[in-house]
Formats: structure tokens, C-alpha cells, sequence
């Protein structure tokens, strides 16, 4: 029967068990004050139960230590919940530098996916075990959301913004992933599996494909083909800043304001230029919308990263 | 005080017959009615919506009906619910009966006002049903943007049309509540002598009037960009659907309270007269009402934690979560040290009291996981979201508007029901309930997204649990109806204060006349004087007002 009737979700990242112990901190509370609660009720309900109809309790107006006491004990356990939770929070928002990036793109109603090596597929994620993953993902049309129960992450998918989610997968094995930010019709059926798989089978895996061409060197095409190197180079026809190195960099602005140049803010930079410009340029980059896909602006994206800071030159992953 | 005269006595049900009589009423208890059957109406609607999803969600693949149709159902049964049934239910019907009745006034202060509020109420009403004819809408009662505003091929506008119609309903009412509870309270009914009722109708009132306003604008800017394909929610357009969402939950976080405090209201009366005790910390429980309200306005994006807002965004409104929290636990602590050494009957209300406790104590306690950052992010989005806030709203608000009824059914209809068969559905309620919505815990703990039209086999074992306890649920709202009809002819007669409560409302007749009161009451004691001590200080009803 308890096959059929499972009460915990698999552990198969690194922050899962990390999840249930916060979680099994919370049941524990609540059972101890729900239990109180429970007992007492009962308790009265049966002591001071109503023998006569002439009963005439005598009147009690509270009691101030009481009432101190009720406040304060369960403000200090929730601030213990809430320190606890957004710790886990903080992590869950702070992927390691050496996360594997992987591309995903949400829509009415699959998933697509793109590994750095440029394979691709839908609905299925293959991922290494013992080693943390970085989803970049995006949205092409509604609000989507990326959900792995087993490894106890999820975010939702946006269009027009990148968010992310990393983990960091512990078991080899076949995990249900969902969306699960209602997407309209179809929205049941956006699932798909995470496939974890020992490190020589992903190498294996991720060999197989026909891929051939990595995201970055499809997004150097792009680059090239699109014209933005005409400009965004170093003694380029036009005066453009130079990408070196600017994934993550910080960015002045026109208006004296300083950004980090994230994921979002390439898209942006792409699609609508003159949202944000930076000090000392001219806005005179045309926007790319309508000419380049959701995935075509992530390759741009991992091509980038692949600039070296010191020399300004591309270099071949 | 109640010695019938020669012929029928005079009072408000049988002060005119006929259509026009209660169509132009300005007898606050009459337009109670008026809310009653509407309420009623809805409810059953919303209730049906539900019952084909649980039927449909017996079987892992998507049989009985298609996901469109699906879809719709889940949205059509929130909106249904939450607009037209769980929003205007105590504050309307019982609000609306009680409120001028446990202060000593003769009506509202606007009772002109009170009727427009009802037919703004029936307008609203009548363009979401047209909605619904039309082939509903499947956008969820959240209405979140850009699908809403661009994607969904239902009936978007229609839907919010009426919702922003109904809005006003709300706001006129709460504006009349405030008015009446500041102006109209009878001499000596200071403000600490209030009943908790009307402390928790005081607190409501002011989350209608504040926040009501902003999700008419918000779905109002959703049907224009829908309409005018202005760029204010879709990215595509240079909008920002986050911007949505924190409109939309600055309001609908606070609605949550809207639907809990007056059931809240209720229980205090009921418990404080089945135990023969002034509710322990009435000052407490007062100001936990006001600071439920004002602290609820300030919680709105714990329903974003993982929609890609910033991370410190999240961590201050987690932290200011918890804080709303105490006024609700120290709610339950003081109801609980009411009960010791009172003098305990279990009539209907009471039971309902009790299960209110038992089910939001529950309700809360989930409350504090979904607080909670780090869990959050498995939880959000799943079953175990649509359980705890089933657990508040069905569990806290129903079962405080079945107990209030039930209380105040001998002060509204003059009759009392058959005690055992509302003893037998009390329990069955809180039977169905909790086998109808416990398993959902586990379930979305497991993983299951909500709104999904077919799942994963290995969710089936729990999903056929709840849809057995949505049955038993079913029929325990299903007996309620017919006895309570019944009882209106058959129903023995019930005198003006069967409970023995303490009370203004229970000084007059039952039913009231039209006027309320005999004469201008005074008041000379403490709100719950159960006791002895203070016993016999309430003025004696005088002679005969003009009505």
C-alpha cells in the first residue's frame, strides 16, 4: 500500500534534506501547539461541561502575564523560522561560481533546453550527478515556473526577464519536473523528467548529441551575422562599448546611476537599447526586436561570457 | 418584555408582503435576507464548480472533462467563492442583521446606502454569471498578467466588470458599518463594551474601504490593456506583469482577513454564551482584530517569493508574515482560557465554534510554513497551498458563518431548528472537511502542482481521499439547507433569548420589529456580563417606540 501512498517526496539534491529539516522543525512546532490547543478544549470541554442550567460561572477578566507570555514565546519561535528560512533562502538564491549554466526557455506548453555544448532538447533536462547546475531561464510568452519537488527548488519563468535556479543533484535517477504557474490550456501537460546521471554517462550523453556547435559559437554567429561586431569592436565603424569582459561587470550610466551588467540586462540592452545608456555613447543602437529568438538572445548571452576580461579578444571554448 | 398581544405581533418579516416590500426594503434585517438567498444562490454555483473538479481529479488523466473546461471550473468556483460568496458572507448577512441589533440603533446609518450596496452587489453578480453563460473564464481567480491580459481566449472582461462592480458593494458597506459603529452606539455602549463582533465588523470595515479601490483599478487596467493592447502588465508591450501582482495581493492578501475576522467575530459571541463566560483578554482580542488589519496590509508579496522579485524584497515580507501571525495566535490562546471553569453546553453553534478553532489553528499553523522562505520555494504553487487556505477560508470562514447562523437563526426567523440533526451536520462538516483537505498537505508537499487538469499516478491515492471527503462535505452543507428551510414554518418558536446570551440583540423580540427596539436601550454593563455581579443592569425595554 505505501507505494501508492507515499507521504515525502524523494531527496535528491543537496538542499532537499536541508528543506525537510526546516520543514520537520515546523511540524514539530505546530503539533506541540496545535496538541496543546487540542488537549485543552477538550480537557474543559469535559471538566467545566454544563451540569445544570443555573450554572453561573464566576466572570475572569484574563491575565496580563498570560497574555505575555502567549505573545512573546510564539514571536521568539517564529523569528527562529524566519532567520532559519531565509537562510536556506539566501543559498537557494546564491548559485557557486562553477555551476554547469544550462539554458532554458519556457512556453505555452513545453520546455526547451540548451546544454553550453549546444545540445538541445524539450522537456527532458540531463544533469551530472555531484555537481551544481545553473538554470538561466526565460519565458517567450506567459509566466511559466521551473519545479523540481525532488530537489526542492522552483522558480517561476518570466517573459521579458531572466530568473535562475541552481541544485546540486545527489542521486542518479529520473525526476518529475512541472510548471507550476498556471500557463493557460495546456498547463498540466508542461512537465517533462530531470534525468541525473553519473558523471562519464552525461560526458557520454552530452557527446552523442549531433550537436556540434556549442551555445557560445552559435552565438558568435549570431553575433557576427546580426552586425553587432561591426560596432561592439575595438575600432569598430561606430563608437560602441566595448562587451569585454562585461557579463556581471558593472556598468555607469548615463545619469550617473551604476548596474551590474546580469543576464537581464544584456536582453534588455539588446531588444529596447535606449532603456538604459551607457555614459559617454550616443543612443544610436537600433533595437534587435523581432529579429532575434529568446534563445538566439542566451546564446549571444554564453557567447559573451567566453570574452577574456584582459585581452578584449574573443576566445574559443 | 414579549407577551404576545391579541393577533400577530408586528415585526420586520411581516411588516409588508409582497415583492415591492422587499425589493425597496431599507430594513437593514430585510436586506440581510436579500444577501442571505443571494449568497446562498452563489455558494451553491461555486459549490457545484467544485464538485465536478474533485470528480474530474479521481482519475489521474484528464477524463470527465476537457482542460479548458477544467480550467474554467477552477476559475469560475475562486471567483464565485471569494467575490459572491466568502467576502460579503457574515459581514453582509449577519453584519448587516447584527450590527445596528448589538449596538442599540434603530438601523445603519445609511440605509438607503445599505440597499444600493445590495443591487451594485446583484449587478456585479449578474455580469459574472453572464460571464460564466458566455463560457466562463480561465485565466484563475488570480487573474495573473500577461496571460490574462493577452493570452487566455475566455471571458477576461466580462469577468472583471463584475468584480469591480461588486467591489463598490463591499466599500458602501463597509463605509455604512464604520459610520453606524462611530455615531449610532445606544448610551453607555462605550467602545469597550463593544461585543468582539462588532470589533471584528470594525476592522473589516476598514480593509474594505482601503483596499477594495486598488484591485477595481488593477482589474480595470487589465481589461483596458486587454481591450486597447496597452503596454502596462505584458512585457511585450514594455509593461511589467510583476507590477500586477503586487496590486493585485495588496488587496487580495488583506480580502484573506476580510473572510477571517468576522468569523472570528462570531466565535467569540458563541463561545463566550455556550461557556457562561466573558471572553478571557477581551481588550486583547479587540486590539488583535485592529492589528490583524492594519498589519495585513503589509504582507502582500509573501505570495511572490519565488516570481522573481528581489531576495531582501522577500526576506522583509516573510519577517513581516510572521509578525501577523501573534494577533491570530493570541486570538486562539484567549478563546481557549475562555473555556476554563465555564459552564460548557454543546449546542450547534458551539460545535461550529470549536471547529473553527480545531480547523484555524490548523489553517494558521501552515500559515507559518508558507511564511517560511526557505520552504516556500517546494511549497509555493502546489496543494499545499490550496489546503491551508481552504483551511482558513473554509475551514475559519464557513464554519464561523454556519455557527453564526445557527446562533442567530431564533433572532433572525423567531424559530429554532432541530438541535440533533445540526449537531449531526456540524460534524459532518468538520468530518468532510478535514478528510476533504488534509490529504492535500502531504500532496502538495509531494509535489503537485495546483490547477493541473491530469497529474502523476503515484498523487491518485490521496486525490481519491479528498474527493470521498468533498462528498461527506457536500452532504454535510446539503442538511443545513433543508433544515433550516424547514424550520421556517415548522420550527419551534424561540423566544427572545433561547441561548440565555448576553447582548442587546438578545433584549429585543424575536424576531425584532421593524424599529429594533421597544425603546432607546441603555447600557450598563460590560460586554458578556455572564456572571452574576453585574446581572439586571440592563435598562428594561420602555414603552413602544413609534414604528
Amino acid at each position: 500500500m505505501w507505494e501508492n501512498l507515499p507521504l515525502f517526496p524523494q531527496q535528491a539534491s543537496t538542499l532537499a534534506p536541508r528543506v525537510d529539516a526546516l520543514y520537520f522543525f515546523l511540524i514539530l512546532v505546530s503539533v506541540f501547539f496545535a496538541g496543546l490547543i487540542f488537549v485543552l478544549i477538550f480537557y474543559f470541554a469535559v471538566k467545566y461541561r454544563r451540569r445544570s442550567d443555573a450554572d453561573q460561572p464566576r466572570a475572569i477578566e484574563g491575565s496580563i502575564p498570560l497574555e505575555i507570555v502567549w505573545t512573546v514565546v510564539p514571536f521568539a519561535l517564529t523569528l527562529v523560522m524566519f532567520g532559519w528560512g531565509a537562510w536556506l533562502f539566501a543559498e537557494i538564491h546564491t548559485p557557486p561560481r562553477d555551476a554547469l549554466e544550462i539554458n532554458v526557455v519556457g512556453k505555452q506548453w513545453m520546455w526547451k533546453i540548451q546544454h553550453p555544448n549546444g545540445q538541445q532538447e524539450i522537456n527532458e533536462l540531463h544533469v551530472p550527478v555531484g555537481q551544481a547546475v545553473k538554470l538561466l531561464m526565460t519565458s517567450e510568452d506567459v509566466i511559466h515556473d521551473f519545479f523540481v519537488p525532488a530537489f526542492r527548488v522552483k522558480s517561476d519563468v518570466l517573459p521579458g526577464r531572466y530568473t535562475q535556479i541552481w541544485f546540486h543533484a545527489t542521486k542518479p535517477g529520473e525526476y518529475r519536473f512541472f510548471c507550476s504557474q498556471y500557463c493557460g490550456t495546456q498547463h498540466s501537460g508542461m512537465i517533462g523528467r530531470v534525468i541525473v546521471m553519473e558523471i562519464p554517462d552525461f560526458q557520454n550523453w552530452l557527446s552523442g548529441g549531433a550537436a556540434g556547435v556549442s551555445t557560445a559559437q552559435l552565438g558568435e554567429k549570431l553575433f557576427e551575422s546580426l552586425g553587432c561586431v561591426s560596432c561592439h569592436r575595438p575600432g569598430g565603424a561606430v563608437q560602441a562599448p566595448s562587451l569585454a569582459g562585461l557579463v556581471g561587470k558593472p556598468v555607469k550610466l548615463e545619469g550617473g546611476k551604476t548596474i551590474t551588467a546580469d543576464e537581464s540586462y544584456i536582453r534588455e540592452s539588446i531588444l529596447d537599447p535606449r532603456a538604459k545608456i551607457v555614459a559617454g555613447y550616443q543612443p544610436v543602437m537600433p533595437s534587435y526586436k523581432g529579429s532575434i529568438s529568446e534563445d538566439g538572445i542566451m546564446q549571444i548571452i554564453a557567447y559573451l561570457k567566453t570574452f577574456n576580461p584582459q585581452e578584449g579578444e574573443a576566445r574559443r571554448p | 418584555m414579549n407577551i404576545p398581544s391579541a393577533g400577530p405581533r408586528r415585526h420586520y418579516l411581516n411588516a409588508g408582503y409582497g415583492v415591492r416590500s422587499w425589493l425597496l426594503t431599507t430594513d437593514h434585517k430585510r436586506i440581510a435576507w436579500l444577501y442571505l438567498l443571494s449568497i446562498t444562490f452563489f455558494f451553491v454555483i461555486g459549490g457545484a464548480f467544485a464538485t465536478l473538479m474533485r470528480i474530474e481529479l479521481l482519475t489521474p488523466q484528464g477524463d470527465l472533462v476537457q482542460a479548458e473546461t477544467y480550467n474554467r471550473l477552477f476559475t469560475m468556483h475562486g471567483v464565485t467563492m471569494i467575490f459572491f460568496f466568502l467576502i460579503p458572507s457574515i459581514p453582509a448577512v449577519l453584519g448587516n442583521f447584527l450590527v445596528p441589533l448589538m449596538i442599540g440603533a434603530r438601523d445603519l446609518a445609511f440605509p438607503r446606502l445599505n440597499l444600493a450596496s445590495w443591487y451594485v452587489f446583484i449587478l456585479g453578480g449578474a455580469f459574472t454569471l453572464i460571464a460564466a453563460a458566455a463560457g466562463g473564464v480561465d485565466t484563475g481567480w488570480t487573474f495573473y498578467t500577461p496571460y490574462s491580459s493577452r493570452y487566455s481566449n475566455s471571458q477576461v472582461v466580462l469577468t472583471v466588470v463584475g468584480i469591480f462592480i461588486t467591489g463598490f458593494s463591499s466599500i458602501l458597506t463597509g463605509l455604512n458599518f464604520l459610520v453606524t459603529i462611530h455615531k449610532m452606539r445606544a448610551p453607555g455602549m462605550t467602545w469597550f463594551r463593544l461585543p468582539l463582533f462588532i470589533w471584528s465588523h470594525y476592522a473589516t470595515s476598514i480593509i474594505f474601504i482601503l483596499g477594495t479601490p486598488v484591485i477595481a483599478i488593477t482589474l480595470v487596467l487589465v481589461g483596458l490593456e486587454r481591450i486597447f493592447s496597452l503596454g502596462i502588465f505584458d512585457p511585450a508591450r514594455g509593461g511589467d506583469p510583476l507590477l500586477f501582482q503586487h496590486l493585485f495581493w495588496f488587496y487580495s492578501h488583506p480580502a484573506v482577513y476580510i473572510m477571517i475576522l468576522p468569523a472570528m467575530g462570531v466565535v467569540s459571541e458563541v463561545i463566550a454564551c455556550f461557556a457562561r463566560k466573558r471572553i478571557f483578554g477581551y481588550s486583547f482580542v479587540a486590539f488583535a482584530s485592529l492589528a490583524i488589519a492594519v498589519l495585513g496590509f503589509l504582507v502582500w508579496a509573501h505570495h511572490m517569493f519565488v516570481s522573481g522579485q528581489s531576495v531582501y524584497a522577500s526576506m522583509v515580507f516573510s519577517l513581516l508574515s510572521f509578525f501577523v501571525a501573534i494577533p491570530s495566535a493570541i486570538k486562539v490562546f484567549n478563546w481557549t482560557a475562555t473555556l476554563y471553569k465555564g459552564s460548557i453546553a454543546f449546542d450547534a453553534p458551539m460545535l461550529y465554534a470549536l471547529g473553527f478553532i480545531g480547523l484555524f489553528t490548523i489553517g494558521g499553523l501552515t500559515g507559518l510554513f508558507l511564511a517560511t522562505l526557505g520552504i516556500d520555494v517546494h511549497v509555493h504553487d502546489t496543494y499545499f497551498v490550496i489546503a491551508h487556505f481552504h483551511y482558513i477560508m473554509v475551514g475559519g470562514a464557513v464554519m464561523g458563518y454556519l455557527g453564526g447562523i445557527h446562533f442567530w437563526w431564533p433572532k433572525m426567523t423567531g424559530r429554532t431548528y432541530p438541535e440533533g440533526w445540526a449537531k449531526l451536520a456540524a460534524l459532518i462538516v468538520f468530518v468532510g472537511f478535514n478528510l476533504t483537505f488534509f490529504p492535500q498537505f502531504i500532496l502538495g508537499y509531494l509535489g503537485m502542482p495546483r490547477r493541473y487538469h491530469a497529474y502523476p499516478p503515484e498523487f491518485q491515492v490521496l486525490n481519491v481521499m479528498s474527493t470521498a471527503g468533498a462528498s461527506v462535505l457536500a452532504l454535510g452543507y446539503l442538511i443545513p439547507i433543508i433544515y433550516l428551510t424547514w424550520s421556517l414554518r415548522y420550527g419551534r418558536i424561540a423566544g427572545t433569548n433561547p441561548w440565555m446570551a448576553k447582548g442587546l440583540e438578545w433584549e429585543t423580540h424575536s424576531q425584532p420589529h421593524s424599529a429594533n427596539f421597544d425603546a432607546q436601550p441603555i447600557v450598563r454593563e460590560e460586554a458578556y456580563a455572564y456572571s452574576g455581579e453585574e446581572r439586571g443592569d440592563l435598562q428594561p425595554l420602555g414603552k413602544p417606540v413609534d414604528v
